[in-house]
């Protein structure tokens, strides 16, 4: 075994750290008197699990610079992404102890909501680094995508090429499914796969623009046109199109679901860090709210 | 931009009718007759034309005959603008033509006002066809019947060679042509593409934007061409909308100018598969590849050593060949850098007047022994060195020369007063050349007890002994140590095989060492039979030492060493097959081995096996059925060995036979294994293809842990001035190993096989990289099998992270997608850049440290079978 992922990372040196910081800071938060008063932020306690918890904060944002510190010699990005991680997990329960689980409609409550949001999107985001790029891989089957597109390329000219030589009414058809097949798009047509293709069903004296999800409406066209054949040749120029549109099928579902599952795996990210950057504003207001009620 | 320079012509070359094929008095006739305007040509030109004037000759006493329209024909046809470098940097210029580093036009325009304010005597388009004759009296036939007749002839006629016409009537109009500058110059044309190799690709695809082109392939197929080409033109000729055809076994027959106006310039006969054909066309291009200088240099007479490609003729110190009269200069006597053959010009024609000058380089030879405990002229010094080595006492004087020049010269002083005055002396001499950027090499002083290299670097040179004694220490866990003396060599196991090294050399008493680089080796070890001998001989003899009988003596291994076989295997040879009887093991000297095992119908990968170890033993040992085939994965050079041999050497009853047992009883276990997980061998076969049978420090990414956030890249960029040496996304996958574009760091690089300035290095841990000298001329880039080098212009500076985050100035982390390079960089031209493997960045490789995910590893050879035992799981 040569490659270890992120959480198994040294043995999942950082899971214990982890786990040793939650002891400590439920041993600090069980040495609370509360015979006087509930455990709450404003005992000793609370403040050393608060400035723990601050600091925890300030700590897990510092790896978008070590990311970036090229020439760093300060560990390894594996080790600081699993240390985030595992540390930022204990942060919840950090949290959770310093205020004592008392909450209410007020900017304290407001930055904890926002530390929640953070936290849980990141707990997504690992469930998407663990899963997805095993399904990537395993979609692809071993090609990048642009090999999948330049193969798309290809079948749509040889598909338009054969389709010259059928019936007008399939030509249209066929050559409007290509001209209008629709990949990615926005966040959510990449999220959730949208497709938007159509084509023109071109039979006879009437056209009319069709929906044609998944390439199946325009297959289906050909298919129903191939008893109908006058000549030998276009039945056999219909059978080689029918195989050709089903491979354009299969590589456009590939192509459709590798957009789909890179979306899930970038996505996380474009809602944890603009979160992150309000939550460290909260805090800081929350901090400062804090001393001015002192 | 081209120069028309004024020749002044003989008066008896004017009055000169007819095609004599005898010297007649009329006949142009000259001291020394320079064949090629290149470099060494225009030097030696301009030196003869300087020498004429100061001797107040009426008549030019020379010649310079040149094939092309122009001087400088290769440089010619470099792209516009492109840099052409001034290096050794260390060396100085001794020419009366200026040359300085530039670009192409700068260069060219630098020669040719030389040629001019010299009135340099230049005929061109006077290709040289045959030379006969002997000294005083050689009688050169020119292209058009013309003869020139001249003393002495000066052949400067470099590697390139003239291009190969096509061979029947026409070839020489104006329209036919054999080189395309800028393809852009033609539009709506209807031009002939003549050839099916890599040019005549490349010229069909480019011209084909704007112009009808036909290519006409005599075979087939286009089975020369690279790849990319290959599938380029078939997607080309194949599409309906390009402008480009081709027609298949075709030939042309005749060419003729056409008469008619407002028809195309050229009529031209096909010879197809179907009968002749006529055809019209506006231009013909022929890309037939360049008939190689070696036959016209071999039909004077001049005798090559052996019958290698990259043979040179032997030469005596003044680049006399072994037809006296006749001399060879620049890159076909084996110098293929501007300034080097410049300086040769110069002093060639010296030496024909009987002025034995220096060489410019001599002063090098002066630094380099400047810290030696002698007291002699560096002439004598250099006869001395090679009167004390036997390999080399055979060689000619300027060979041995250049070896020096370009090797690094060792000397141990006793610790104390001795080594600290050795020390002083070379500072100081430090100091003087302080000036000199590349400074030149110097004497090298080591203590005596000091360690030359230890096991596990990679060495990329060879020692020569010259005086003293070095101790070789093998590693654990025997520890043998032998004590070589003067004349003998070491070093030479990592030479041939591109292993690290595998012993321990200790600097004895008194010792002074030749520290040659392996590419001045390998040249020499192609020139000269007996330093090949000699060097193939003790390898042979240290390995079946190593192997098995590690105290015998070497002179006892002597005999058994002379009995043993070399033999040299391509990629895919069969070494042997299962189910033969063995009567032999092999020892793999260089490059790599699969065994393979047929089961049910389908090849099996069981083993790969790498430089130094042992094939087919099991033959000798126990089984003498072969039990796998055997076969080459990349070239590979295999020792082979015969019971009777084995037998005699491991007879000693020191001899290493036990251990030898064990890894045949272990191997046969893991081959085994390998044989009932198929899965195991068809990953074995995957990473064999993708170049890991020669690989010593290969990225793998693992793609089930890969978010493809690129970060690897970024990395790269971040760390090499902003230019990337990986693509993570292009390269092979198989079942989740990702095989990315990056080095591997190959045992026995191909990039640095043709490289013109010696800028690939190999470091001592292993990295091979490519150093400042690099003059961008592309040959490691089409060298290497998989395509990890990139021609680049240096990349413009980026504002810092920071400003990124904060104010979002710059493009971010990474390579900026077509960045556009600064004019200074611009002027620089393009370089290539490889991995390095991050050789001097602290903390090693930076696409590894910085993968979040730790998808990215890079591992050696020995890691290699961990990686297919992961799969497994």
């Amino acid at each position: 075994m040569i490659h270890r992922g992120l959480l198994r990372y040294q043995g999942a040196r950082y899971l214990w750290w982890a786990l040793g910081v939650i002891a400590a800071s439920v041993a600090v938060y069980l040495s609370q008197d509360s015979a006087t008063q509930p455990p709450n932020g404003g005992t000793w306690q609370g403040y050393v699990l608060g400035t723990l918890g601050a600091l925890l904060v300030a700590w897990l944002g510092l790896l978008a610079i070590r990311k970036r510190s090229y020439r760093s010699t300060a560990g390894t990005v594996q080790g600081w992404t699993s240390a985030h991680v595992y540390l930022g997990s204990a942060l919840l329960i950090v949290a959770t102890l310093h205020c004592g689980v008392q909450f209410g409609w007020n900017i304290h409550t407001f930055a904890y909501a926002l530390m929640c949001i953070v936290i849980f999107s990141g707990f997504f985001g690992l469930y998407s680094y663990v899963r997805h790029p095993q399904l990537i891989a395993s979609n692809r089957e071993g090609g990048a995508r642009s090999e999948l597109f330049a193969e798309l390329f290809e079948l749509d000219q040889q598909t338009r090429v054969l389709a010259q030589r059928c019936a007008a009414g399939v030509a249209i058809a066929v050559g409007s499914s290509i001209e209008r097949t629709t990949i990615g798009g926005g966040v959510s047509s990449q999220l959730f796969g949208n497709d938007r293709s159509f084509f023109i069903r071109g039979d006879g004296a009437t056209s009319a623009v069709a929906r044609n999800t998944d390439q199946q409406p325009v297959i289906d066209f050909v298919a129903a046109r191939l008893p109908r054949a006058e000549k030998g040749a276009e039945a056999a120029n219909l059978q080689q199109l029918i195989v050709f549109l089903c491979r354009r099928q299969t590589v456009l579902r590939r192509i459709r679901r590798d957009i789909r599952l890179r979306a899930w795996l970038k996505i996380w990210l474009y809602f944890h860090i603009p979160m992150t950057a309000a939550l460290v504003i909260a805090l800081v207001l929350h901090i400062v709210v804090t001393f001015m009620y002192w | 931009m081209q120069r028309t320079v004024v020749a002044t012509i003989p008066v008896d070359y004017l009055t000169k009718k007819g095609r004599g094929r005898l010297a007649t008095p009329q006949m142009p006739s000259f001291k020394i007759a320079i064949i090629g305007a290149g470099p060494a040509g225009i030097s030696a030109a301009a030196r003869a034309a300087e020498r004429d004037r100061a001797a107040g000759l009426q008549h030019p006493s020379y010649v310079l005959l040149e094939g092309f329209s122009a001087h400088a024909k290769t440089i010619q046809r470099y792209q516009k603008g492109k840099h052409v470098m001034a290096e050794p940097g260390f060396l100085d210029l001794r020419s009366d033509v200026d040359f300085q580093a530039g670009p192409r036009e700068r260069v060219l325009s630098m020669w040719g006002d030389g040629l001019e304010d010299l009135s340099v005597n230049v005929r061109f388009t006077s290709e040289v066809r045959q030379i006969r004759g002997n000294r005083g009296a050689f009688t050169l036939q020119l292209g058009n019947g013309e003869d020139v007749v001249a003393e002495h002839v000066v052949l400067a006629i470099g590697l390139e060679g003239n291009p190969r016409k096509l061979g029947v009537a026409g070839e020489d109009l104006e329209r036919v042509q054999y080189q395309l500058d800028d393809p852009r110059e033609f539009r709506d044309e209807t031009i002939l593409i003549v050839g099916a190799g890599d040019s005549a690709i490349e010229n069909a695809l480019a011209l084909a934007e704007q112009n009808d082109v036909w290519i006409l392939n005599r075979g087939k197929e286009f089975s020369r061409a690279k790849d990319a080409n290959l599938n380029a033109i078939v997607a080309a000729i194949t599409d309906p909308r390009s402008r480009l055809n081709c027609h298949y076994e075709t030939s042309i027959r005749g060419v003729t100018l056409n008469s008619t106006p407002g028809s195309p310039a050229l009529s031209v006969v096909l010879q197809t598969a179907m009968g002749e054909q006529s055809v019209q066309c506006d231009r013909i291009i022929a890309r037939l590849g360049a008939i190689p200088p070696r036959k016209f240099v071999e039909s004077i007479g001049i005798k090559f050593p052996n019958e290698r490609s990259d043979a040179i003729p032997e030469l005596t110190r003044h680049y006399e060949s072994n037809v006296p009269g006749v001399y060879v200069i620049g890159s076909l006597a084996g110098y293929p850098l501007i300034k080097q053959a410049m300086n040769q010009g110069h002093d060639v024609v010296e030496f024909i007047h009987g002025n034995d000058i220096k060489p410019a380089d001599h002063p090098l030879l002066e630094y380099q022994f400047h810290g030696l405990p002698f007291e002699r002229s560096a002439d004598e010094m250099l006869e001395r060195f090679q009167t004390l080595i036997p390999m080399f006492r055979e060689l000619n004087a300027l060979a041995f020369r250049e070896i020096i020049i370009e090797s690094d010269i060792i000397a141990a002083y006793q610790p104390g007063a001795e080594y600290d005055d050795a020390q002083r002396k070379m500072v100081l001499l430090e100091k003087c050349l302080q000036q000199r950027k590349p400074s030149p090499r110097i004497t090298r002083i080591v203590r005596e007890g000091e360690v030359i290299y230890e096991p596990g670097e990679f060495g990329t040179s060879f020692f020569t002994i010259v005086d003293g004694e070095v101790t070789l220490e093998s590693a654990a866990p025997q520890n043998i140590r032998t004590q070589l003396g003067r004349g003998e060599f070491f070093g030479e196991m990592s030479l041939l095989s591109g292993r690290p090294r595998i012993d321990r050399a200790i600097a004895g008493p008194g010792c002074i060492l030749v520290e040659t680089p392996r590419r001045t080796m390998l040249k020499l070890m192609n020139s000269n039979e007996e330093v090949r001998g000699g060097i193939d001989w003790i390898f042979i003899v240290r390995e079946l030492q190593r192997h098995f009988a590690p105290f015998a003596p070497l002179k006892e291994l002597r005999t058994v060493a002379s009995r043993v076989k070399l033999h040299q295997f391509k990629a895919g040879d069969v070494i042997f097959r299962e189910g033969e009887t063995g009567e032999s093991l092999y020892v793999l000297r260089s490059g790599g081995v699969t065994l393979s095992r047929k089961q049910g119908g389908a090849n099996l990968v069981v083993s790969q096996l790498r430089a130094g170890q042992l094939i087919g033993e099991m033959s000798l040992m126990g089984d003498p059925v072969r039990r796998e085939t055997a076969a080459a994965t990349v070239a590979a050079e295999v020792i082979e060995i015969k019971r009777r041999e084995f037998v005699e050497l491991t007879r000693r009853t020191d001899a290493r036979l036990e251990p030898l047992q064990q890894d045949v009883s272990r191997r046969a276990v893991d081959n085994a294994r390998m044989q009932v997980r198929p899965e195991t061998g068809s990953m074995m076969n995957f990473l064999m293809n993708e170049g890991l049978g020669e690989a010593t420090n290969v990225l793998v990414i693992d793609e089930s842990l890969c978010v493809g956030c690129d970060n690897c890249e970024k990395a790269c960029a971040e760390t090499h001035g902003g230019v990337s040496s990986l693509d993570r996304e292009a390269g092979a996958t198989y079942a989740n190993v990702h095989i990315p574009v990056a080095c591997r760091h190959c045992e026995q690089p191909h990039c640095m096989k043709d490289c013109p300035p010696n800028a690939i290095r190999r470091s001592e841990n292993g990295e091979v990289y490519i150093n400042d000298s690099c003059i961008g001329c592309g040959n490691c880039q089409a060298n290497c099998p998989y395509d990890v080098i990139r021609m680049v212009y240096e990349a413009p500076k980026k504002p810092g992270l920071w400003s990124w985050l904060l104010f979002a100035t710059g493009g971010g982390p990474g390579e900026q997608v077509g960045y556009a390079p600064e004019p200074a960089a611009k002027a620089k031209g393009k370089k290539a850049v490889k991995c390095d493997a991050c050789a001097g960045v602290d903390g090693g490789p930076a696409c590894v440290r910085t993968c979040p995910t730790g998808a990215a590893i890079r591992i050696g050879p020995d890691q290699f079978v961990d990686l297919v035992e992961e799969r497994k799981r």
